[in-house]
């Protein structure tokens, strides 16, 4: 059977904008400025030069041959933080896509993993992060796992790079400790919070005792050297422990046990945490959440509701928002994180809370707030030029500057789209 | 509130069994024994109902909401106009109705209102929320071929997930079984109303439908008793048919001359034989373009229709064969990249595949999803234009209502407001197709089955009482 040949009529409006290298001196006149640090800028110019920001206001004065792009009519703000990714550890969600590796899960020893750098195996040619970073995302969190102790999490730049160096902006950022399934040998709840005790005990004792140990002379420790070292950070308070936890029971017993160890703690997922919103917010303790779903999906999280972030903000909680909600794609969908914030502001949150949850406070709770997440003089031009507001579906990103550079490689999907708006094809194009 | 009920399922037990032919005395038999007729279990009937639906309309009265934007579904927007629903039905449509005395006024200035939702991709009920064993009761992993069971066997009413969906106003959705086997056994249609049984949820008048699954799942889950390849995935779907064939010859061959024992029944084959009677709608989980073509072979060897290909991902690179064909396309707005056949999954599908003329619709296959369709919608609105394609708003409106009522077999009863459809309404706080945009009120059958500003009447399962906190006015 042969079908008639089918040409979708478009014109192809992917506007062919310059690309922007990060020695040029950019300025993006006339737009509807958020530096999210500071009060909106109607008609406000943000200058880029080497890389970073160098004015940002309503009179600013535009050097001799900046390279302009008019964004009148258009919203400029930070680049977008998607702080709770997985992204470049792995596509099509099987190892036989990365040479046999699952680069997001360690082994560890026993279930312990404390040294596992995962950002460290990530693969700059995975192709999810171009689409990921033409809809805004300029920096995401790399977030590993292994069971009860995960390994380090890392902040990267969307940046084309061949090496994950290239794309690093911190590292580490956080501990990953787990929760939720039994591990590291632990059955039972206390179980699992009593080898944490005795983990972090053992931490210390090492510490003071390290020659003796090298000696051999100490008692035998609940794990391997090399974690008893990486877990220093955690007990010396300097790097915080991100703790997966959804029942408000729960909630409160990390924070008994942050408190207890005087620990750093950041809650991720959290569904019940508007139940002990006060209790949170009294912690100081940083809530990493989504937005999206008000289904009780696990006896742990029978409270789950679409205004948790909104009320844990109303009580004065640290709010980051995270694509919990967008579950089904994945790393191919970290750029949904302006549908969560959009739907946050649906449930209660306030618009410009909202995008700080996706800008400046993710970089303030990963200690990144000095080169990224606001609009302000001297940080890195990590920016987006939006065709409107960025949490509405119908706005574009039209320009998006990571380090003061935009990227003009088309991604896979889109040689894919254009490939298919002729049919059938021609494998000779595009 | 449903004191109609019994009465209903008695008609309709017996229209099921009023037509059952005379059989003729046996001339063979052993004379000591009487002859006696076979019940309706031992006999495969075409469109036999053995599990009646017993919906009835929750009570419901005249309701107009006027100067309100309405997405029919079936023409362009009608700026303030206004709706009137009667009877359960849509009496009146247009920009301005007569309003009957006693009737409910809502004024939906800034507001719109769409068609109720349809998803025709869903797991409620057979894959509950929480997750647990004992509710994992979506896929007979046991045969590759499964054509016996119903998914409407598994379906737990007290799902709180169908509440949360028709807070998003999805009214109607497909239940079908997992996409584990080739096979995976007949889907129901339900309406997302509260009820004790899913008899009581059945979409009156609404075909089955039959899932069929190509691909990666079935021949991961048989990989070692086979089908472990997709050439075995293909013998398997044609050796079901052919038996299905002889199956349905033999019955038809007896319903038309009712002499002597009817041949043996066989629950699978029936189902089967349904498809190929064309009284069930074949819906098929597919990802890949070229798996799609030869689904549509194996259709024409067989002499049965394909409705909807489900997933999709790669239906952009066939649309204009599905539109050729007649096969709807049942897409995620943009999900991809999670497995091998789905690595070319692209935002503009859904865009790309209704410009080449296919019914498409965005369906779920997921809660959380479902309960927001529109957005997802919305999704797939913004990428076809950002690659050119000028698709408007009541255009799209038409993935998520009356194509997918089309492909469900529903379309004369819902997906679109016209006069004289059932009235399964929507209102939105705003336009459905921004993300700050909220359902307000969602009626079914012209019942307010929703209100958020009424969480006193809100419909809260049976599981969640004591378990799901009450979150007090808003979901």
């Amino acid at each position: 059977m042969r079908y008639p040949r089918f040409i979708v009529q478009v014109a192809v409006t992917a506007a062919l904008l310059p690309a922007f290298a990060g020695a040029q001196v950019v300025a993006i006149t006339g737009g509807t400025v958020y530096p999210v640090s500071g009060p909106r800028i109607e008609n406000g110019t943000v200058l880029i030069r080497d890389g970073k920001i160098a004015a940002v206001g309503a009179n600013v004065a535009i050097p001799d041959g900046a390279l302009r792009v008019d964004a009148r009519g258009k919203w400029v703000t930070p680049g977008l933080i998607h702080a709770l990714t997985s992204l470049g550890l792995g596509e099509g969600g099987s190892p036989e896509f990365s040479g046999g590796y699952s680069d997001g899960r360690a082994r560890g020893t026993d279930g312990i993993a404390a040294t596992f750098d995962a950002w460290r195996g990530l693969n700059p040619a995975n192709t999810f992060i171009a689409p990921n970073r033409q809809e805004g995302v300029t920096s995401v969190g790399v977030i590993g796992g292994g069971g009860m102790i995960g390994g380090r999490t890392a902040l990267i730049d969307l940046v084309e790079a061949t090496s994950a160096t290239a794309m690093l902006r911190k590292a580490p950022t956080a501990m990953l400790g787990g929760f939720g399934s039994p591990s590291a040998g632990t059955g039972a709840r206390d179980e699992y919070w009593d080898k944490w005790r005795r983990l972090l005990d053992d931490v210390k004792a090492y510490q003071l005792r390290r020659a003796a140990y090298e000696s051999g002379s100490t008692r035998t420790f609940e794990t391997t050297q090399a974690n008893l070292e990486a877990l220093i950070p955690v007990v010396t308070g300097q790097l915080p422990l991100m703790l997966d936890v959804d029942r408000a029971s729960d909630i409160l017993a990390a924070l008994d046990f942050a408190k207890q160890y005087n620990l750093k703690v950041w809650l991720a997922n959290a569904s019940e945490g508007w139940m002990v919103a006060k209790e949170i917010a009294a912690a100081k303790v940083p809530v990493f959440v989504g937005a999206m779903s008000d289904i009780p999906t696990s006896f742990d999280a029978l409270g789950q509701r679409r205004e948790n972030a909104a009320v844990l903000r109303a009580a004065g909680v640290t709010v980051v928002l995270v694509g919990i909600g967008t579950s089904g794609g994945g790393d191919f969908n970290v750029r949904n994180i302006r549908q969560e914030a959009g739907n946050a502001v649906a449930y209660g949150l306030s618009w410009d809370e909202a995008l700080r949850a996706v800008t400046l406070t993710p970089a303030e709770v990963m200690g990144v707030a000095g080169s990224v997440g606001s609009l302000q003089v001297g940080r890195d031009a990590n920016l987006v030029v939006w065709s409107g507001d960025p949490f509405e579906f119908s706005t574009r990103a039209e320009q998006v500057f990571v380090q003061g550079r935009t990227f003009e490689t088309r991604s896979r999907q889109q040689q894919l789209t254009e490939r298919y708006l002729t049919l059938p094809p021609s494998y000779r194009r595009p | 509130m449903q004191s109609l009920r019994p009465l209903l399922a008695l008609t309709l037990a017996g229209l099921a069994t009023v037509s059952s032919p005379p059989l003729r005395a046996q001339t063979a038999a052993p004379a000591a024994k009487p002859t006696s007729a076979p019940s309706a279990g031992a006999l495969s009937r075409p469109n036999a109902d053995p599990f009646p639906s017993t919906y009835q309309p929750f009570p419901s009265r005249p309701t107009v909401i006027r100067n309100v934007n309405i997405y029919t579904a079936a023409g362009p927007l009608i700026r303030n106009g206004a709706v009137l629903l009667r009877d359960g039905k849509i009496a009146a449509l247009g920009a301005t109705v007569d309003v009957p005395a006693g009737a409910l006024v809502i004024d939906g200035a800034g507001k719109f209102v769409t068609p109720g939702l349809i998803d025709t991709h869903s797991h409620l009920g057979v894959y509950p929320a929480p997750g647990t064993a004992a509710h994992s009761d979506g896929n007979e992993a046991t045969a590759p071929v499964t054509a016996h069971v119903w998914a409407e066997h598994s379906v737990w009413p007290q799902d709180p997930q169908f509440p949360r969906n028709l807070a998003g106003g999805t009214t109607t959705i497909q239940v079908l079984p997992g996409s584990a086997n080739l096979i995976g056994g007949r889907s129901v249609t339900l309406k997302v109303v509260p009820s004790r049984s899913v008899q009581g949820m059945k979409f009156p008048g609404a075909p089955y439908g039959l899932k069929m699954a190509c691909g990666e799942n079935p021949k991961r889950v048989y990989a070692s008793r086979g089908p472990s390849t997709r050439m075995g995935n293909v013998a398997g779907y044609r050796n079901a048919w052919i038996g299905a064939e002889a199956y349905r010859r033999r019955w038809d061959a007896w319903l038309a001359t009712p002499t002597g024992d009817p041949p043996a029944r066989d629950l699978g084959n029936e189902t089967l034989a349904e498809v190929l009677r064309g009284n069930i709608l074949v819906h098929n989980h597919c990802y890949q373009a070229d798996e799609m073509m030869q689904m549509i072979d194996i259709a024409k060897e067989f002499g049965y229709a394909i409705r909807s290909f489900h997933h999709g991902v790669e239906a952009y690179k066939v649309a204009d064969v599905l539109a050729h064909e007649g096969i709807s396309a049942s897409i995620w707005s943009d999900w991809g990249g999670f497995k091998m056949e789905s690595l070319d999954g692209i935002k503009a599908n859904i865009g790309l595949t209704h410009v080449a003329g296919a019914r498409t619709i965005v369906h779920s296959d997921d809660p959380s999803y479902a309960s927001r369709l529109n957005q997802e919608a919305s999704k797939s609105l913004a990428a076809a234009r950002a690659v050119g394609l000028d698709i408007p708003a009541e255009e799209a409106i038409k993935w998520i209502t009356i194509n997918a009522a089309w492909a469900l077999g529903i379309d004369r009863q819902v997906g679109s407001l016209e006069v004289g459809k059932n009235a399964d309404v929507v209102l939105w706080s705003g336009d459905p197709f921004s993300v700050y945009t909220r359902t307000e009120k969602v009626w079914v059958d012209g019942a307010l089955l929703y209100d958020r500003a009424d969480a006193s009447q809100r419909w809260r399962t049976d599981f969640e009482l004591g378990y799901v906190p009450n979150a007090g006015g808003i979901r």
